[in-house]
């Protein structure tokens, strides 16, 4: 069936079966490729979009639940990579691989909407739910702290 | 000129999918001779390439080639930090290109921590041969001797007539040379780049989620595949009922796929494929397929009872490899003597990207691939031995890795995405579940390690016995592999640096029954574990801190020689003159590291500090860690300091954040880390049961010291990681007085 909602900021109608996780139909439908898979179960963080605002896995929401809704993925947090967030990453240098940051970022986006000056623990409490393999947990944690002042 | 190969435009797009401008030459660089090309006549522009890694345009932008893959580990930044700081080009005016799977590079199998302890004089090699061809290039143009003439940032001058040319505009004096194959270095003083912490390259990519991973590619018309694999490892199908996999809707076919071969290599493991039209229709079919196994040979394996074999097997006599004076002797002789066992699971990389290939059949009848690769020779290998093809028709394009940690130098993987797009004719892409990566790959050893020590009247140990008995990676090319061997034995356990006067080294058999392979650090991760343990133990066995044993034990700086004691060990392919196991350098890293952390210091109650060294890789790491443990039995890192000997490194920002990471992924493994089996099948199936260390649980600090150095280069990706566990382990004793000689920390009570 078709689907209609808004992925950064464009009006689209997918068909989809309405039990497909938001995940594959933003991948796999929508070709964007930015948005990670890495569990499937919420468990990871990697698929980690904003749905009206709101942090949500991907992974296991189906695409119906976003009807109607504003999605937005990392291809859209901005036109140019300049979010503070992103420019705190790329000056702390976090990324090894890579492959978890979109979701990492993702997370740290809305935190800082949520706590603009968030202390370590409200980091680690918000953060948690995303895994980073490479073990960038230190840099990432700099990052915010550096984001959040760039925000103030 | 017979090495000279000139292409066009249109060939070398086809032959390498890069973009690039006008006529490219293609040389083996060893022995490229012969003029360098000129644009022929009628329009685009003109580029000279003095070597596989380099091409030079007409337009000013210097191409340069990474023939290794990227992980994490920093080389897409690291590599054209070399070349480009030889060549003297300028970092702005450089465009990196990520090399096929091609056998001109040479070695490209990304593992091993080797692309800068193997390569640093290729890769200087490759930007100073390049330089030299600009600066002979100016030099004829001008009628000058070249000697007269010097590079300098993208350009090269003549100081005596004060004129100056920019490398694009070079390049077609540049192609009626031949290509220099040697050239001298610059001197370490006029580093640009090597040494300097430089900006990740692929920084903007990876936070804008543009960065393209194996699982990121997308072909016109291309279809997905998800494959149930037998849950033992060797199994074949029994029985197939395909009828409501193929009812879903969007799921075009279920192909059987060929059963494993024996040995088993990097092939096609088995299985059932379902092909659809996207990711989630696949795996809906899949899930209702009806298949039974036949488990095979290794449908019984226990991962419960297999340790008792392997407890058994280590505490039996063993094959002596490494024989120092006569330790039964001195066991006799010993006041008393000290024993344990130690013992460490089997272990799944788990990288966060998992496996994914996508594979199709080209008109002339190849097959090109791309693929999150550590290894595209392998790979290229692997599917023209499949498919009966000649390694030159299968193309591997190499995208970023989401993690490697050594998974993805097996290409298995890639072999199926090949062999359905052979079947369907069509772009196939084959996506791993986090369940198929953590059941279905290659394990890390599950190991058992025996120690005795023999002990004076003053507690101090003057004789070692270690055995080391682990299903050998060996298994995976050798079916009759019967336990370690070969290069395992290299890895943190012939190299034993400690001053025992006498000292013998063994090992023990354990049959495989998984799928055996690489994980960052090897067989390293068990003998650290196991030997840094031990050592501490007989710190406290003898009365002494552990750091000052640990220096003692190691003894004034000399060079250790295990081929002196029988060992045939080979220094991970390198000369003991060139990468000596000098205990000098370990003891300045254990003093740096033990500075660092405040040894001695006085800690909060219920705190602990804990300290190990190990060489690898032909660097040394020592590692600190402080846990306590609260009321829970809750066990917390709070701090690590870290120390590394690498020799010479290329980027200190990229060493520092290997050992970040490093300190992470030991943390996972000595906290978590257990793949246990029941049927011959893997138990955990995800990050809910196979987890890895969170935010939460990331220490509040991770210090690192990059030792300054001339010594030749040694590896950085994997000598972080083996001195974290027993840094804990022997951090949780001085906290707690209990020692653990098991891993994960989790089976000890602890979590």
């Amino acid at each position: 069936m078709a689907i209609e909602l808004t992925l950064n900021g464009e009006a689209i109608s997918l068909e989809a079966d309405p039990d497909m996780p938001l995940l594959w139909a933003i991948r796999d439908l929508a070709g964007l490729t930015g948005t990670k898979y890495g569990c499937g179960k919420a468990l990871c963080g990697a698929c980690n979009v904003h749905m009206d605002g709101q942090v949500v896995r991907s992974c296991v929401l189906p695409v119906s639940a976003a009807a109607g809704r504003q999605v937005t993925t990392i291809e859209g947090l901005t036109e140019d990579g300049d979010h503070p967030v992103q420019v705190a990453w790329r000056k702390l240098n976090v990324a090894q691989c890579g492959y978890c940051q979109s979701g990492q970022i993702m997370s740290a986006v809305a935190l800082l909407e949520r706590v603009p000056q968030p202390s370590d623990a409200d980091i680690d409490a918000a953060m948690s739910g995303n895994i980073c393999r490479c073990g960038t947990y230190t840099r990432i944690r700099k990052a915010i702290h550096e984001a959040a002042e760039d925000l103030s | 000129m017979s090495d000279l190969r000139l292409i066009n435009r249109r060939e070398f797009l086809k032959r390498t999918g890069q973009a690039s401008g006008g006529l490219v030459l293609a040389l083996s660089f060893t022995t490229a001779c012969g003029p360098a090309g000129r644009e022929p006549a009628g329009g685009g522009t003109v580029s000279v390439a003095p070597n596989v890694y380099v091409n030079v345009r007409n337009d000013g932008i210097v191409e340069i080639y990474c023939h290794r893959s990227e992980m994490g580990q920093g080389i897409r930044t690291c590599l054209p930090q070399v070349i480009a700081d030889e060549m003297e080009a300028d970092w702005d005016r450089i465009e990196l290109i990520q090399a096929l799977g091609d056998e001109k590079y040479g070695d490209q199998n990304t593992d091993g921590s080797t692309s800068i302890r193997n390569q640093f004089d290729l890769l200087r090699n490759a930007g100073a041969t390049a330089r030299e061809m600009l600066i002979a290039a100016a030099a004829a143009s001008w009628d000058v001797p070249a000697g007269e003439c010097v590079a300098r940032k993208h350009q090269v001058h003549h100081e005596p007539s004060g004129r100056s040319a920019g490398y694009g505009e070079l390049v077609d004096a540049a192609t009626e040379l031949e290509p220099p194959t040697e050239a001298a270095f610059k001197s370490r003083d006029d580093y640009r780049y090597i040494g300097k912490p430089m900006d990740t390259i692929d920084g903007l990519a990876f936070t804008t989620g543009k960065a393209s991973y194996g699982i990121d590619t997308v072909l016109p018309d291309m279809l997905y595949a998800s494959i149930e694999r037998c849950p033992a490892f060797g199994g074949t199908v029994a029985s197939l009922d395909d009828t409501a996999a193929l009812a879903v809707p969007g799921v075009t076919a279920v192909f059987r796929l060929p059963d494993p071969t024996t040995p088993l290599l990097f092939n096609i493991q088995g299985g059932v494929a379902v092909v659809a039209d996207n990711t989630w229709v696949a795996q809906k079919g899949r899930e209702a397929l009806q298949i039974e196994w036949d488990r095979g040979a290794n449908g019984d394996h226990n991962s419960v009872t297999y340790r008792e074999a392997l407890q058994e097997s280590v505490t039996a006599a063993g094959k002596p490899v490494l024989t120092r004076g006569d330790v039964n002797a001195a066991f006799e002789a010993a006041d008393r003597v000290h024993e344990a066992v130690y013992y460490a699971p089997y272990l799944s990389q788990a990288p966060m990207e998992p496996p994914a290939a996508v594979a199709r059949m080209t008109d002339d009848g190849g097959c090109e691939i791309w693929a999150c690769t550590q290894n595209p020779q392998a790979a290229q290998d692997t599917v023209a031995q499949m498919l009966g093809l000649d390694k030159q028709q299968v193309r591997v394009n190499v995208t970023l890795l989401g993690g490697g940690f050594g998974r993805k130098s097996k290409p298995d993987f890639i072999a199926e995405a090949a062999w359905l797009a052979r079947e369907t004719q069509r772009p196939v892409k084959v996506t791993w579940t986090r369940e198929d990566d953590i059941r279905h790959g290659y394990f890390h050893s599950v190991s058992a390690q025996f120690l005795k020590a023999g002990l004076d009247e003053n507690g101090k140990a003057t004789s070692l016995l270690h055995r080391t008995c682990f299903p050998s990676i060996g298994s995976t090319f050798d079916p009759n592999a019967t336990g370690p061997g070969g290069f395992e034995l290299d890895l943190g356990f012939l190299d034993n640096p400690y001053r025992f006067d006498s000292m013998q080294l063994e090992t023990a058999d354990a049959k495989a029954h998984l799928r055996i392979g690489w994980l960052r650090s090897v067989c390293n991760v068990f003998h650290a574990f196991a030997g840094c343990g031990f050592v501490d133990e007989l710190a406290y066995l003898a009365g002494e801190d552990p750091k000052d044993h640990l220096l003692k034990l190691l003894g004034e700086p000399r060079m250790v020689d295990p081929s002196a004691d029988g060992g045939q060990y080979t220094n991970y392919g390198h000369s003991l003159d060139k990468h000596p196991i000098d205990t000098g350098r370990i003891s300045a890293v254990v003093e740096k590291v033990a500075d660092m952390a405040g040894w001695g210091r006085v800690l909060p109650a219920g705190h602990g500090l804990g300290i190990a060294v190990h060489r690898s890789f032909l660097s040394t790491v020592g590692t600190v860690a402080q846990v306590s443990v609260d009321s829970s039995a809750r066990i917390v890192v709070h701090e690590i300091w870290t120390a590394i000997d690498a020799g010479t490194t290329i980027n200190p920002d990229r060493v520092t954040s290997q050992m970040e990471g490093a300190a992470i992924f030991g943390m996972s493994l000595a906290l978590h880390g257990e793949i246990t089996t029941r049927e011959g099948g893997v138990v955990q199936g995800n990050y809910d049961t196979y987890p890895v260390v969170r935010m939460s649980e990331a220490p509040d600090a991770i210090h690192v010291h990059v030792m300054e150095s001339t010594a030749p280069p040694g590896g950085v990706g994997e000598p972080g990681v083996p001195p974290v566990a027993p840094a804990i382990v022997n951090a949780y004793f001085a906290a707690s007085g209990k020692r653990i000689r098991e891993l994960p920390l989790r089976n000890a009570g602890l979590t």
